[in-house]
C-alpha cells in the first residue's frame, strides 16, 4: 500500500510520519510527475487552503486530482484539506464549510470528543480551523461534532476532519482512512 | 493553560511550513500577496528597505493600519514589535494578531532583555543568527524562529550564513556524547533541556524559516535547500517591477525548490528585481541587534 501526500504547503511531513508509524509507504506530491505514480489513497494536509488551492491550479494538479477522487480514490483531508475538498475548491465533497470558523489564532484550541466508529474520545487540535456548516447531500455521514458543529465527516471514500489528527499521537483517524483505502 | 497555548502556537507555525510569508504595507498589497499564494502576511507601515532609507527610530505600526489588513485577507496576519517592547506586544495581542515578530528590523526598545513571551497567549517569531540565539529565544517563549539575514538589502548572504551556521551547530550537537552537552549548553548560553532536545532530534523544537535579503525564486530555493522550512520575503516583492508575478513565482519555487528546470521557468520575465544594497555598503547591521 502506498499513499500520496499532497506536499505543496503545510503540515505534510507530520502525515508522512503518521503513515510511517503505521508501517505504510508514502510519497510526496509536489508536481504532476509525482502524482502520476500508482497509489492507494491521497492525504491533503493542513496548511493554508488559499495557498494550496492556487498551487493545485498553477501546477496542473487540480483536474487530475479532482478526477481521481471522483473515480473513487480514497482521500483524507484535514483542516485546509477539508476546505479543499468542499465546493470552494475541488468540490468532490457535498459540504458547506465555514473558514476560520473559530476566529484568529487566539481561538485555536485542543479538546477530546468521540468520533463515530472509534471507541472512546479522540484528541482534536483545532488551529485557525474551519467547521462544516451543513451537509449538502444525504451521502455525507457526520462522524463527529464539537459544540454542535460538525468537525468530521465521510462521503463514500472521502474522509475529512476540521482538526489535525497528524499533530497528536492517536493514529486511529489515519487507521480509519487506511481501512477505506484497503 | 499557557503550556497549551505554547503547543498550539508551535502548531500554527507547523501549518505555515513550505510557505512564503510576505511583507505588506496596505490592504491592496495584502490581497495581491494572498492571491499570489502567500501563507501569511506581515503587516507593517514601511518595508525594511524603506526603514533603512528613512533612518530614525522605527516602531510598531499603527494598529488601525494592521486591522485594515486583517480585514482584507483570510490568511494569518503577523506584525512586528520592537525587541523588549512589552507594551507594543500587548497592543498587538489586544487586536488579535496571529503572530508577533519581535524584530530587529525595528529599533530595539531594550538593549538587554527580550520580551518574556511565555506570558502571552499569541505566538511570537524571533530572529536568530546562530543556534545559541535561537535556543535563548525559544526559552523565552518564541514558538517559531527565522534567520535574521540582513533585512532590506536584497542581499541573501547573511541569511545564508546564519542558516548554514545554525545547521552546522545542530549537526555538531547531534554528534556529541551526552556528557558533553552540559558544557555545550554553557557555551551556547542556552538551557540544557533545549540543547538535549536538539541533540536527540537533530532539529530545533520549533519551525525554522529563512528571512532577510530573499529577492528571487532562486534565493528562496537556495534557502530551502539549506534547510529552511519556509521563507519570509520582505522588501523583495513590493520593491520589484512586477510584485504579483514575482510573489507567485517565489511561492512555487518554495514548493519545488529541488526542480532546477521548473526554477528556470519561474525565473523568466519577472521584471526588475529590487536593486538592493550589498552588505558591505551598509552602515547599520540590523542582525547585530538583540542577542
Amino acid at each position: 500500500m502506498r499513499i500520496a501526500v499532497l506536499a505543496l504547503q503545510g503540515a505534510f511531513a507530520e502525515h508522512e510520519q503518521m503513515l510511517r508509524r503505521l508501517g505504510v509507504g508514502a510519497f510526496e506530491v509536489r508536481q504532476l510527475a509525482n502524482w502520476n505514480q500508482p497509489k492507494n489513497g491521497l492525504i491533503i494536509p493542513g496548511g493554508e487552503s488559499t495557498t494550496q488551492g492556487k498551487l493545485l491550479h498553477d501546477l496542473g494538479l487540480f483536474e487530475p486530482i479532482r478526477q481521481a477522487i471522483t473515480e473513487g480514490l480514497p482521500v483524507l483531508g484535514t483542516c485546509a484539506g477539508l476546505i479543499l475538498l468542499s465546493p470552494m475548491h475541488l468540490g468532490t465533497m457535498d459540504i458547506d464549510v465555514e473558514r476560520n470558523a473559530y476566529g484568529r489564532q487566539l481561538g485555536s484550541f485542543y479538546t477530546e470528543a468521540p468520533v463515530e466508529g472509534i471507541a472512546g474520545n479522540v484528541p482534536m487540535t483545532f488551529i485557525r480551523a474551519p467547521y462544516i456548516n451543513k451537509v449538502l447531500s444525504s451521502d455525507v455521514q457526520v462522524l463527529a461534532k464539537v459544540d454542535s458543529h460538525i468537525v468530521a465527516a465521510r462521503q463514500g471514500r472521502q474522509l475529512v476532519t476540521a482538526f489535525h489528527p497528524e499533530l497528536d499521537f492517536d493514529t486511529r483517524i489515519h487507521e480509519l482512512f487506511l481501512s477505506l483505502a484497503r | 493553560m499557557k503550556q497549551d497555548r505554547q503547543k498550539l502556537n508551535r502548531e500554527l507555525a507547523q501549518m505555515l511550513k513550505g510557505g512564503v510569508i510576505m511583507d505588506v504595507t496596505t490592504p491592496e498589497q495584502a490581497r495581491i500577496a494572498e492571491e499570489a499564494g502567500a501563507c501569511a502576511v506581515m503587516a507593517l507601515e514601511r518595508i525594511p528597505a524603506d526603514i533603512r532609507a528613512a533612518g530614525g527610530v522605527s516602531r510598531m505600526s499603527d494598529p488601525k493600519m494592521i486591522r485594515g489588513i486583517q480585514e482584507a485577507v483570510s490568511i494569518p496576519v503577523m506584525a512586528k514589535c520592537r525587541i523588549g517592547h512589552i507594551a507594543e506586544a500587548q497592543i498587538l495581542q489586544a487586536i488579535e494578531i496571529d503572530y508577533i515578530d519581535e524584530s530587529e528590523v525595528l529599533s530595539p526598545a531594550d538593549n538587554i532583555y527580550h520580551i518574556d513571551k511565555t506570558k502571552f497567549d499569541v505566538p511570537f517569531v524571533c530572529g536568530a543568527k546562530n543556534l545559541g540565539e535561537a535556543l535563548r529565544r525559544i526559552a523565552e517563549g518564541a514558538t517559531m524562529i527565522r534567520t535574521k539575514g540582513e533585512p532590506g538589502t536584497g542581499d541573501v548572504v547573511q541569511a545564508v550564513s546564519h542558516m548554514r551556521l545554525m545547521q552546522s551547530e545542530i549537526r555538531r550537537l547531534v554528534s556529541m556524547s551526552e556528557d558533553e552537552l552540559f558544557e555545550t549548553a554553557k557555551q551556547l548560553q542556552a538551557p540544557y533541556e533545549l540543547v538535549k532536545f536538539v541533540h536527540e532530534n537533530g532539529k530545533l523544537p520549533v519551525v525554522n524559516f529563512a528571512a532577510g535579503g530573499v529577492a528571487t525564486p532562486a534565493d528562496a530555493a537556495l534557502m530551502m535547500q539549506l534547510g529552511a522550512e519556509g521563507v519570509f520575503v520582505g522588501s523583495g516583492i513590493f520593491k520589484s517591477g512586477n510584485p504579483a508575478k514575482r510573489a507567485a513565482a517565489i511561492v512555487q519555487a518554495v514548493t519545488n525548490y529541488q526542480d532546477a528546470k521548473m526554477l528556470a521557468e519561474l525565473s523568466e520575465d519577472l521584471g526588475e528585481a529590487m536593486v538592493g544594497i550589498n552588505e558591505q555598503e551598509i552602515e547599520l547591521l540590523m542582525a547585530e541587534r538583540g542577542k
